[in-house]
């Protein structure tokens, strides 16, 4: 396995990197000559046993990159579990709860109409539109609630510089390993991940090096 | 489609593949991309052009029904509603089979359902637009068809949210947003994936945009998929109660043959078999036109036309059930309606109805039939008509004789009633080609999810069964040759 040589470690440059604004970034413009590590899987057996190599061995800024959601990752990457659920219910209740206010202010306050005799707070009646404004908001807080937690939308991100990287949405299966991780060094984590049966290993710049003309990538 | 394997039989050991053909990761991308890729064929516009016509012609219904009136329609005195209140709820209920498909089938972990839930789901939205035209349209006066909406206004008004009427304003159209939402959150992996590939720089802005950045991280992947089951749980009683809020627009009416409380789940059961009908038929025309045999496999097609014979059934039941209680609640006005339904005017309607409805599903049960695509085309359009009927023969023959003789009238639909209903098939199909022209057919990232080698565990089942422990009903589904079989 012969990788990629690498640039010195240097800052990179002063001015504001747009790209990096959306990242959890330490001190996103200075101190790292790269973005980290990315190494591909050739199946998803392979990568779950990697995963659980990647967890055991201590890292905590990495991440498990696939086309598709392979089902129980999160236990080898040892996640925990989303906390999207509380959204949704608190999203939901207040959904409902807006709509259940809003019939029953209509009705008793801002146009008290008596139909049939009935009296005006007829709760009853206002469950139907109860409930689905209920749905609507929990609906609505499924979706902004995963776009919050995932950051999205992030346009920009360095993986992908890494023209390999393009297969993530096809049949591609990746690890990356971030360089601000306290355990990381640029050489030892990149021959940790071929050891655990990486297909390729590669160094992922942090800025564009169509700027620089120094590009890294490639194994 | 000769070669296709045949997955419609379970073999005595392991489970019968989802998808045939020896797919696998890049493979499978390749099948559901290259139709997004390729140059338009001339397939295409042929299904297109005539679509956009039948639009045009709606087009010009609405514009001369808003110019002239509702006196443009043949509504009569006693029956205020006629096609649209018909065409609306028949799209209403063609939708609901794609949230069947997408969110209860997914709730009762039938994987089957990945080949078909993006199409089914897309139909899904056509159909509450198609839907939401009409009520939208057939007030009359247009220009106060905000008045449905619980806007603040200059008269200081409010609607009456002891109304049906309101519910379904806003059942329904929460119902096409959320639909929306679901469907969008499903594409964005696969338009990831169109992103990955395109070559101009005008594909890569456009899907790129829509894409929202995604890169399969699997700390996303982790809330994506927690957000796909919520929404699957909400879509899910918000379907049910959408049909049963529609049919409240009639049960809580004191007409005869509208007053019954079988309407909610008799509505809902109709819906979703009009709806799986619909995408039989879309489904095998883009099986063949797009060449996926191997993705929607006969074993789909099999088990949509098993789910039609259940929900034809549930219909049929429904149908007795209504003459059962018209008879037996000794209600002369009732049994009037009935059997005026049955053998008055509209019996021509009420027996296309049961023909297509209730006769025709029940070929399937023989297998032959259910694998037999010329009559599963054939009946999927059959059942449509029926449904269609079955809206028609509800509103329309209860409408024309109510309680008093001197109010009867006939309804004969006119020229512009069919110009709206052809053209509302019209906007559904012309949309629904702009979707299998530009947007990825098949859910790409769940499709591989049933493939054998995304298991993280493949193989490892047999030993875990072998054990004793472990959760061996739940372990996906193996290859044929690598399961089971002590």
């Amino acid at each position: 396995m012969r990788l990629p040589r690498l640039r010195p470690r240097r800052p990179v440059g002063e001015g504001p990197d747009m790209g990096l604004m959306q990242l959890d970034v330490p001190e996103a413009s200075g101190g790292y000559s790269h973005y980290g590590v990315l190494a591909r899987f050739r199946t998803a057996k392979e990568l779950y046993r990697a995963c659980e190599a990647v967890r055991d061995a201590g890292y905590s800024k990495w991440d498990a990159l696939t086309p598709f959601p392979v089902h129980g990752l999160e236990k080898a990457m040892g996640l925990k579990p989303s906390k999207l659920p509380f959204v949704v219910l608190a999203t939901g209740l207040g959904g409902a709860g807006l709509g259940f206010g809003l019939q029953s202010w209509v009705h008793i306050m801002a146009y008290p109409l008596v139909i049939s005799g009935k009296p005006l707070f007829t709760w009853p009646a206002f469950v139907p539109v109860t409930f689905e404004l209920g749905v609507l908001g929990a609906a609505l807080g499924a979706v902004l609630g995963m776009f919050a937690f995932n950051k999205l939308p992030t346009y920009h991100h360095p993986l992908f510089r890494s023209p390999n990287f393009a297969r993530v949405t096809d049949d591609g299966l990746f690890i990356a390993i971030e360089a601000w991780d306290p355990k990381y060094d640029d050489q030892d984590t990149a021959e940790f991940l071929s050891g655990l049966g990486a297909a390729e290993v590669e160094h992922v710049p942090i800025e564009d090096p169509a700027d620089d003309g120094d590009g890294a990538e490639g194994a | 489609m000769a070669q296709s394997q045949d997955n419609t039989h379970e073999p005595v050991a392991g489970r019968a593949p989802l998808i045939v053909g020896g797919y696998d990761f890049r493979s499978l991308t390749e099948a559901v991309a290259e139709p997004v890729e390729r140059k338009t064929p001339i397939g295409w516009w042929l299904f297109f052009l005539p679509s956009l016509a039948m639009l045009g012609l709606f087009g010009v219904s609405i514009g001369w029904l808003f110019w002239e009136g509702t006196g443009i329609w043949g509504l009569n005195n006693p029956v205020n509603w006629g096609f649209a209140i018909v065409n609306f709820v028949f799209w209403v209920g063609i939708g609901h089979a794609g949230t069947l498909i997408s969110a209860i089938l997914f709730l009762f972990r039938q994987k089957w359902r990945t080949s078909i839930n993006r199409a089914a789901e897309a139909m899904t939205i056509f159909a509450v637009m198609c839907a939401l035209v009409f009520p939208g349209i057939h007030v009359g006066r247009v220009w106060v068809a905000y008045w449905m909406f619980p806007l603040p206004n200059q008269m200081d008004m409010w609607p009456n949210f002891r109304s049906p009427l309101i519910w379904d304003v806003f059942a329904v159209s929460i119902y096409g947003t959320v639909s929306l939402m679901f469907w969008y959150v499903g594409l964005i992996p696969d338009l990831a994936t169109i992103r990955d590939r395109a070559k101009t720089r005008i594909k890569q802005i456009a899907y790129g945009v829509f894409a929202l950045g995604w890169r399969g991280s699997h700390r996303n992947w982790l809330h994506y998929e927690r957000a796909y089951l919520m929404l699957a749980g909400l879509a899910t009683p918000l379907v049910l109660s959408v049909h049963s809020v529609v049919s409240m627009d009639f049960a809580t009416a004191q007409l005869p043959g509208w007053h019954t409380t079988i309407f909610p789940p008799y509505f809902v059961a109709g819906a979703i078999f009009s709806g799986f009908a619909m995408v039989m038929t879309l489904m095998l025309i883009c099986r063949v036109v797009f060449k996926m045999e191997d993705i929607i496999t006969m074993r789909h097609l099999e088990n949509m036309a098993k789910i039609m014979l259940l929900t034809g059934c549930m219909v049929g039941y429904a149908y007795g059930i209504e003459m059962f209680i018209a008879w037996y609640s000794g209600n002369p006005y009732e049994q009037f309606a009935f059997a005026n339904r049955a053998l008055g005017p509209y019996a021509w309607a009420y027996w296309i109805m049961v023909s297509c409805n209730v006769i025709t599903p029940q070929l399937f049960w023989f297998k032959k039939m259910r694998n037999h695509i010329g009559w599963l085309f054939i009946s999927s359009i059959l059942i449509n008509i029926g449904m269609w009927f079955e809206r028609f023969v509800i509103v329309t023959s209860s409408l024309h004789r109510d309680f008093l003789p001197a109010n009867w009238d006939y309804y004969q639909a006119t020229f512009w009633d069919f110009a709206s209903l052809i053209g509302s098939f019209g906007l559904f199909f012309t949309m629904f080609c702009l979707f299998a022209r530009f947007l990825p057919l098949v859910a790409t990232a769940e499709v591989k999810t049933v493939l054998p080698e995304a298991d993280p565990h493949q193989g490892e089942e047999l030993v875990r069964v072998v054990r004793g422990g472990g959760d061996a009903a739940a372990a996906p589904q193996a290859a044929p040759a690598g399961g089971g079989g002590a």
